[in-house]
This record gives C-alpha cells, sequence and structure tokens, in this order.
C-alpha cells in the first residue's frame, strides 16, 4: 500500500509598518519587556482600536504579489478566548469576510514546477509573548501585542515535505523581497504551522489531519513533516486511526510532542468587531499599491535569463538581493550595459563587500560614480585589470574614475603616440622576429603584444598594443 | 430641585467665587454620604483646576462652561483617578488616561469634583448592582434612583453638582433621569466619543449628560461632541453649534405617540401626565400624529441579547493578569480567571456573562445573535418609516416611577422591563430625552421621553425646552 502526503499550510506574517496594527506603539523587536504598551494593546478599561493605514497598504502589496483576489469589503470579527499574553481576551482578526481569497505561488521543487493554491489571506493582531519559568511561574511580555499579522492559508497542495520548504522558502523571498515582512524565522516574525494527513495513493478522500506548531526553520518544517507522515502511515499499516490533534515540534530532540488539549478551546465566537468599521479597498487606491510594487522576484529571474542572456550566478545575486536588482538598474539607466554590470557586481562587488564585511548599502560608491568607470570599460578605452586598479583606488581616495585615469595614465587614446615611438623600438630590437612575422608566422603577434606590454607598462590595453603593432608592421 | 450652589453663570460673571463653590460641592458631597451618589472624589483636581479656570477669567478668555461643577459616572476614565465601575475586580486601578469627552468639557473650562455610583459595569437599572452600596434616591431614601447612572442623576437632583456625565446602554441615563426628576439625553449613537468609557454593549454605549435643564444639557453636548479619531465608531458630524443658547422650536411640529408605548403596565399616573403635556403643546400650535412602531415588543429580547453578547467579550479582559483584582487562591491559570472573576464580579454581572457567552456559542450564534440584529434592523426601520411622517416622537421614559429598594433585584426579568421604553432609541442609535413632566400621587417625579431622527438632538433639546416652559407656567 503506497500512501500519499497530504499537507497544507498555515502562515503567520508580521507586517513591516511603523507602529501596530491598532494603536501608535512603535512595530519594533528588541525592546525591553513591556515598554512599547499603551492602553490599546494593553485592553485597559475605555480604549478602543483604531486600524493603522500602514498595515492595508502591506496586505494590499502582499495580496497582489500572490495574486489574490481583494474583496473590496471585509471586516473585522473578534475571536474570543483566555489568555495571558491576550490581553483583551479577544483577538482582532478577520473571520468569515477575510481580506483577500484565492492565489497562488509557483515553487520549485522535486526538479519541477508546482503551482500551490492560495486559499485565503487575513488581516490580524499578534498577541504578547508568554515565557513559562523554570519555578512554574510565567512572565509576560505585551511589546509584541498589536503588531499587525497576515495570515495566510494554502490549500493542501503539498505533497512531498520538500515542496513545503520550498514554499516556505519561496513566500519568505518574496515578502522580504516586497518589504512587507522581513522573515525572521528564528525572532518569529514567519511563523509557520503545517497541517498534515496521509491517504492511500490515488485516493481523492482526504483523512484526518493533525497540525503541527513550533516550526522555526525550513528544516524543521521538512523534518516534522517526514516524522509525523512515517507515524500516521504506521498507524494506518497497524488499521488504526489517526486522530485530529495538535502537535509541537521540539527541534532539540527531533521530535513530536501532543499539546495539552485546552478545555472547549475550539468555541472562538466570533462575531463582528463593533469598534471598527468594515474596511473598503477602492479600485483607484489597489492601483495606487500596485503601482509602488516592486518587480517581484520570478519577473526578474525570467527578465535577466531570457532578456538580459546573464549566466545563473549573476541571475541568482541580482534576483535574490533587491538593494543588487536596484543597483544593476541604475548602473543599465545610465548606459551600463547587462552583462558588463552583472559581472561586476558578481564580481567586484562582492568581493569588496564580503572583504569590508559591508552590506551594500554601506558600499561607499553609488551607482553613478561606477557607473563611469563601467562606460570607459564598455567603449574599451581601458583594460579590465586597468580598470580593476582604478576601481580600487576610487575606493581608497574616492576620486572620481576620470581623474585617475588621467592621472595615472591608464587612457588608451592619450599618449599615442608615446606607445606608438615604444612600439617601433620594439620592433626595431627584434628584426628576426619581425622578418619570420612577415614571412608567415602570424601566432608571433602575441609575442610582439607581450613585448610592447612590457615597454609600455601592463596596464595597456593589449588589444589597443596589437592595432598600434600591426599598424606598424603593414607600414613598413 | 436645591440649588446649593450659585448657577454656572454666576460663577462665570464672579470668578473669584469659583474655588469656593467647587470647595462647597465637595464639602455637600461629602455630607450627603447617605446617598451614595459618589464613590470617589477628586479634591485635588477639583481645585487646581477651579483655581485654573478662574485666572482663565480673570486672564480675559471665556471658554464656554467656565463655571460649570460636574460629576463623572465611575465607568468613566478621568487620568489618576480611580476608575471602579462599581467593582470589586477593579480594586486599586486608577486611569492612565482621560476620556475624551471629559477631557473637552474640561477644556471648555468644566470642573470635575468626583465619580459617580453606578450599577456595576452599568449593568442595572436600579443602582443597587454597587460594590459600594446602593445609591439612594433624593427624595425617599428607601426607593432606587434608577440606573446604572443613579449617581450622576442623584448628584444633580440633590443640587450637589450643577451636571453630571453618564452613559446609556439600554436607558442608563433617561431612567434615572426620569425617576429623579432631572434632564437626560442619550445622544445619537457615534455623536460623543467613546473613548474613555469602559465598554459594555459596544454597539449601543453612548456617553450622556445630566442637567437641571435642557439649555444645560445641550451646552455640555456642545462642548463634547464631534468625530474623535481615538474611537473609529465616532461620527463625523459637528457637534451643535451653541450660539447664544438652546432656542425654543421655531415652528410647529409634528409630534408622534407611538401607539406601542401607551399599552398595559404603564402607570395611569404617567400615563395621564404625559397625555396632559402633550395636549398642551397641542395648543401651542404643535400637531399630535398616531404612529406605530411595530416591533417595539421585540426591544427588550433584542437588546438583552445583543448587549450582553457584546458585555461577555468586553469584560474579557477583566482577568487578574495586568490591573485590578487578582485572587489569592490561583496557583494555575484556571484558578488565577475563576477564582478573580468569580470573587470580583457581583451576580448580575455573571448573569450577563453568561447569557452573552451563551448567545454567542456554536449553534446558538445564528438562532440568538445573528437573529437579534436582524430584528435590530427592523426597529431601525420603525424609526426612520415614522421620522418620514413626523418630526419628533413623545413618550413615557418608564412604565412606572421610582420603585422601592430589593423590590426587583430577585426577579431580573421585572428589572429588565424597566428598559422598556429607553431600549428601543439604543437600538436604533436615535437621540432620546427624558424631561420632568411632572409627579405621581406620591410626588415622585414623572419622565416625558422625545425621540428625534439621527442628529436630531437640538430638535428634542428646543421641545424640551418648551415643555419646562409650559410646565412652569403653568406651576406658575
Amino acid at each position: 500500500m503506497t500512501y500519499e502526503l497530504v499537507v497544507g499550510i498555515e502562515i503567520h506574517a508580521q507586517l513591516l509598518t511603523a507602529t501596530k496594527a491598532f494603536c501608535r506603539c512603535p512595530n519594533r523587536y528588541g525592546d525591553p519587556p513591556n515598554t512599547l504598551v499603551c492602553p490599546v494593546c494593553l485592553g485597559l478599561p475605555g480604549a478602543l482600536p483604531v486600524l493603522n493605514e500602514q498595515v492595508v497598504r502591506q496586505a494590499a502589496r502582499l495580496a497582489l504579489a500572490l495574486q489574490a483576489m481583494i474583496h473590496p469589503r471585509s471586516k473585522f470579527d473578534r475571536k474570543n478566548y483566555f489568555y495571558p499574553d491576550l490581553p483583551k481576551g479577544y483577538q482582532i482578526s478577520q473571520y468569515d469576510e477575510p481580506f483577500s481569497t484565492g492565489g497562488w505561488l509557483d515553487v520549485e521543487a522535486g526538479g519541477g514546477t508546482r503551482r500551490i493554491r492560495i486559499t485565503r489571506a487575513h488581516i490580524e493582531e499578534d498577541a504578547g509573548k508568554s515565557q513559562h519559568q523554570t519555578d512554574g511561574t510565567t512572565i509576560v511580555d505585551m511589546n509584541r501585542c498589536g503588531v499587525p499579522l497576515m495570515e495566510i492559508v494554502t490549500e493542501p497542495d503539498f505533497r512531498t515535505a520538500e515542496a513545503a520548504g520550498a514554499f516556505v522558502a519561496a513566500i519568505r523571498e518574496l515578502l522580504r523581497h516586497i518589504d512587507v515582512c522581513d522573515g525572521n524565522m528564528e525572532r518569529g516574525s514567519l511563523r509557520c504551522d503545517v497541517n498534515i494527513s496521509v491517504r492511500s495513493a490515488g485516493s481523492d478522500r482526504l483523512n484526518e489531519r493533525t497540525e503541527i506548531k513550533n516550526l522555526n526553520s525550513i528544516r524543521a518544517i521538512e523534518r516534522a513533516i517526514a516524522v509525523e507522515a512515517e507515524r500516521q502511515r504506521t498507524i494506518y499499516e497497524r488499521g488504526g486511526t489517526v486522530h485530529r490533534e495538535t502537535l509541537l515540534w521540539d527541534e532539540a530532540a527531533e521530535e513530536l510532542r501532543a499539546m495539552r488539549r485546552k478545555e472547549g478551546s475550539d468555541d472562538y465566537r466570533y462575531f463582528p468587531e463593533p469598534d471598527l468599521v468594515e474596511l473598503v479597498v477602492t479600485p483607484d487606491y489597489l492601483t495606487n499599491v500596485k503601482a509602488a510594487l516592486p518587480a517581484l522576484p520570478w519577473e526578474l529571474r525570467r527578465k535577466y535569463r531570457e532578456e538580459f542572456q546573464l549566466h545563473e550566478e549573476s541571475v541568482h545575486v541580482l534576483a535574490g538581493d533587491r538593494a543588487f536588482g536596484e543597483y544593476f538598474d541604475e548602473l543599465l539607466s545610465r548606459g551600463v550595459q547587462p552583462k558588463i554590470a552583472a559581472n561586476w557586481l558578481q564580481g567586484e562587488i562582492r568581493r569588496v563587500l564580503t572583504d569590508q564585511a559591508w552590506t551594500l548599502a554601506e558600499f561607499t560608491l553609488p551607482p553613478a560614480r561606477l557607473a563611469e568607470l563601467l562606460l570607459v570599460v564598455q567603449a574599451d578605452a581601458i583594460s579590465n585589470s586597468a580598470a580593476k586598479s582604478v576601481f580600487r583606488t576610487m575606493l581608497a581616495t574616492g576620486a572620481s574614475a576620470e581623474s585617475i585615469i588621467a592621472a595615472e595614465g591608464y587612457a588608451q587614446n592619450a599618449d599615442d603616440a608615446e606607445l606608438r615611438k615604444l612600439v617601433a623600438e620594439m620592433l626595431a630590437a627584434h628584426p628576426d622576429e619581425v622578418r619570420r612575422y612577415r614571412d608567415g608566422k602570424r601566432n608571433l603577434m602575441g609575442f610582439f603584444v607581450g613585448e610592447a606590454m612590457k615597454r609600455c607598462g601592463n596596464t595597456a590595453n593589449p588589444k589597443h598594443l596589437n592595432k598600434i603593432v600591426q599598424d606598424l608592421l603593414n607600414a613598413r | 430641585m436645591p440649588s446649593l450652589l450659585p448657577s454656572p453663570e454666576q460663577l462665570k460673571a464672579n470668578p473669584d467665587r469659583l474655588p469656593d463653590a467647587v470647595q462647597r460641592a465637595l464639602d455637600v458631597a461629602r455630607e450627603r454620604a447617605d446617598l451614595r451618589a459618589f464613590i470617589s472624589l477628586c479634591d485635588e483636581r477639583a481645585r487646581r483646576s477651579a483655581r485654573h479656570v478662574r485666572d482663565r477669567l480673570l486672564a480675559g478668555d471665556a471658554p464656554p462652561l467656565a463655571g460649570w461643577i460636574i460629576a463623572v459616572k465611575d465607568n468613566i476614565a478621568v487620568e489618576g483617578e480611580s476608575l471602579t465601575c462599581a467593582s470589586r475586580i477593579l480594586d486599586g486601578y486608577r486611569a492612565r488616561f482621560t476620556a475624551t469627552a471629559v477631557e473637552r468639557l474640561e477644556q471648555a473650562g468644566a470642573v470635575v469634583v468626583g465619580k459617580t455610583n453606578l450599577d456595576e459595569f452599568a449593568m442595572g437599572s436600579s443602582s443597587e448592582n454597587s460594590a459600594f452600596g446602593r445609591v439612594c434616591h433624593p427624595l425617599d431614601p428607601e426607593r432606587v434612583p434608577g440606573g446604572s447612572s443613579g449617581g450622576s442623576a442623584v448628584a444633580v437632583a440633590a443640587g450637589i453638582v450643577h451636571g453630571a456625565l453618564g452613559s446609556e446602554t439600554g436607558g442608563s441615563v433617561r431612567q434615572p433621569a426620569a425617576f429623579c426628576g432631572v434632564v437626560g439625553l442619550k445622544p445619537t449613537y457615534g455623536r460623543v466619543s467613546r473613548y474613555g468609557l469602559v465598554a459594555f454593549g459596544s454597539s449601543l454605549d453612548q456617553i450622556g449628560p445630566f442637567a437641571a435643564s435642557c439649555a444645560g444639557v445641550f451646552d455640555l453636548l456642545c462642548s463634547m461632541a464631534g468625530r474623535d479619531r481615538a474611537d473609529s465608531s465616532s461620527a463625523d458630524v459637528a457637534p451643535p453649534t451653541r450660539g447664544s443658547g438652546l432656542r425654543q422650536p421655531e415652528r410647529p411640529l409634528r409630534i408622534g405617540l407611538p401607539a406601542e408605548y401607551f399599552v398595559e403596565g404603564l402607570s395611569p399616573d404617567i400615563e395621564s401626565t404625559i397625555r396632559n403635556v402633550v395636549e398642551h403643546l397641542r395648543r401651542s400650535g404643535h400637531s399630535i400624529v398616531d404612529v406605530a412602531l411595530p416591533h417595539t415588543e421585540y426591544s427588550i429580547p433584542v437588546y438583552y441579547i445583543i448587549a450582553t453578547a457584546e458585555a461577555s467579550s468586553n469584560l474579557a479582559r477583566y482577568d487578574g493578569v495586568r490591573y485590578g483584582l487578582r485572587s489569592a487562591e490561583a496557583n494555575d491559570l484556571a484558578q488565577l480567571y475563576e477564582g478573580t472573576r468569580g470573587d470580583g464580579f457581583g451576580p448580575e454581572v455573571k448573569r450577563r456573562i453568561m447569557m452573552g457567552t451563551f448567545a454567542l456559542s456554536a449553534g446558538y450564534f445564528d438562532a440568538y445573535y445573528r437573529k437579534a440584529q436582524q430584528v435590530r434592523r427592523r426597529i431601525t426601520e420603525d424609526f426612520a418609516s415614522a421620522f418620514q411622517h413626523v418630526d419628533v416622537l413623545i413618550t413615557p421614559t418608564t412604565p412606572t416611577t421610582a420603585f422601592r429598594q430589593g423590590e426587583k433585584l430577585n426577579d431580573p426579568l421585572a428589572m429588565y422591563l424597566s428598559d422598556i421604553y429607553t431600549a428601543p432609541a439604543n437600538l436604533a442609535g436615535v437621540p432620546a430625552l427624558s424631561v420632568p413632566a411632572g409627579a405621581d400621587g406620591d410626588g415622585l417625579p414623572i419622565g416625558l421621553q422625545i425621540i428625534g431622527p439621527h442628529f436630531a438632538e437640538e430638535r428634542i433639546l428646543q421641545l424640551g425646552a418648551q415643555i419646562e416652559n409650559l410646565l412652569s407656567g403653568a406651576a406658575a
């Protein structure tokens, strides 16, 4: 009996906004506990929520990037339950009229592409953070309370643990690319729960599923799915039944533990949030939001591969990092050819960043300056090795490419007369070789150019010298 | 009504008398502790405020409410002052911010002297459900002043303050106004900010003013009303223009009398009083029209489903975790919640939380909550239809005058029926006013209710002012 794996994923992504979803507290990680709080997010008596427009904007960007259907009208609902890190005793969420439904994300796994369908995405607020101490007490930090979240739910479209891992990686990349979420799974700004069941291969009925929580990395997702799939397969093979339950992944032990079931935990008594009005999103608003979206990663990859014919490593570097992509666009906008721009970004610049431990934002050469240099390279007016030297000098001194080239004499068109004199001297010093060249030994050109380089300095452009040598040889 | 204080106009004209008047109010509040109208007094704040307003007046500034000495119901936040909601569960809690409505009144020159007693969490119609002892009727200590804003009504009726703030969810300003012989207004839903009002029934709650006259209530409303960005449910409607004060109606009005409000259960004294006033109005030029509000009989059940459902969620935050009472016997989370809420809440509050939780629970949501909201729309439509033919409605405010303490405590349903004439206006969100119309055979005050279309507070107050005039003229 072969079994098929059926997995669906629920992602909670913290949205990057200046302030929380319903109050003016900063939306920030790492501050001392209970310092980013106010009457609203603490649920003090008499406080009321007010929707932060940036939250709607970020939600719209996310939904657009997933090709989802954004509903012109949606509403907020209260999800009622008791827990110390939920100050109001309810979470403001969206139940039956969510922000968006539908959408998809294509995922590369197992050598092919799989289209994963998104069921829905809705806006809600995060709860505080509970820490269980060793002495049996629990401390709660409310800084995270009220941070805006987008909950994204997929259809049970995954058939392998690898695809599930690839999907989470792809969504993480997408959300980081459009600046909607920083995707930090260790800090919890991107959280992932997995719903998993198995069935006999070929069946289209869904069996009972379990839910796995506390997955803090892509690897954990893949491992946990594999472990649970095996557990369920074994149960079915023994003729047993899989029960609906929530399991926690224990990272250290690499095993699943049953979560203690809370009494009556599933009736959240959802009802429409009376303190907030209906959320209305107009076509004009969406047009405005869409216009401000950057090109999406797969759109960029296609352009780099097909239009610019860049090779894979460049595609990977440029599409994988928004800063690199933007720097690349800046170079192109100044007339630098894609391949040259890509080679330099992926080569020299990445090298410098690594050596200096800089991010591209800290890189001291703005695109305009580098473009000056690359255009000279492009025009063949300087050799590549000369260009690299100029580049290093630009970084060290901050001087412009033009001034360095002039000062160091790297320019190929200047001092032609001087070069011609040196080349003529060189040819005069090798009369035998000149005779053999004229008799047909054309490969001596390399020798002549090499000798000319020695006399003219290694920073001379070999192609240019080649031309001069030929000129002089033909003239005789 | 005894005049223990100079009027606001007198104090405005004689600023130096203001601090003494405020002190007098504080002294009388203490002398009349037998009424239990106040839970706490804000001596420091009041004295400081009095000096500040006096100084402003002496400097030539003329804030519109300078001279006003007011009390605030203890479910409305005043920063630094205790906020009990007449409940043990908020033991030791002091407000961390001031309600917008109070802030506006203080900025307009009003001085807050104390927090008044109420039914716990505004749940009740008699002000007997208080952890601080029941409030006494100013004319007969064995009778109730009505509720839940009993303390505020009594503070005005006893002449301790010029005006007071109460809150309405199902009649909690109008009903005590009627019982105590003062003017009480429920503004249109959204007219006055709810920020700082401890939430009971969020889609029904409104802060409402008490005063000795319609002109006084109008004055307070003009300063309090208007959009508040901290309350998403507040309406974007400008407050009425104060001008030179409340005028009387400028043209004859079509006054509707809904048949459903003049039925068995209404005290004969009240009915004859109301009809007598209506006759006066007819003779002074208004036309009287019979109207029907066919869904009136559903108001109480619809109100109690919606209000308790919202309350069950709004009161979930009182859990002993962050502020207020925490049960000493909490050895685990369940005990923390059960102990704190079991000890902290009174019986009526518990009753309503249970009702509301039930109405929202899985399997019952459609039959109760959803159905109630649908019927609520019908009730709202009843008013809208009526207002197409009439300008205002006149009804009794209550079916009986002030009842004896303890009379209805053991019969919750009988207690709930005290709201029968007031709750419909809360459900529809329309403004409604109670003005003193006379007294019954025992000398107990009778209230006449005027209901208007949305945002027609000025119109109903103008008619109220005319009634005051007619009755004082008739009495002269």
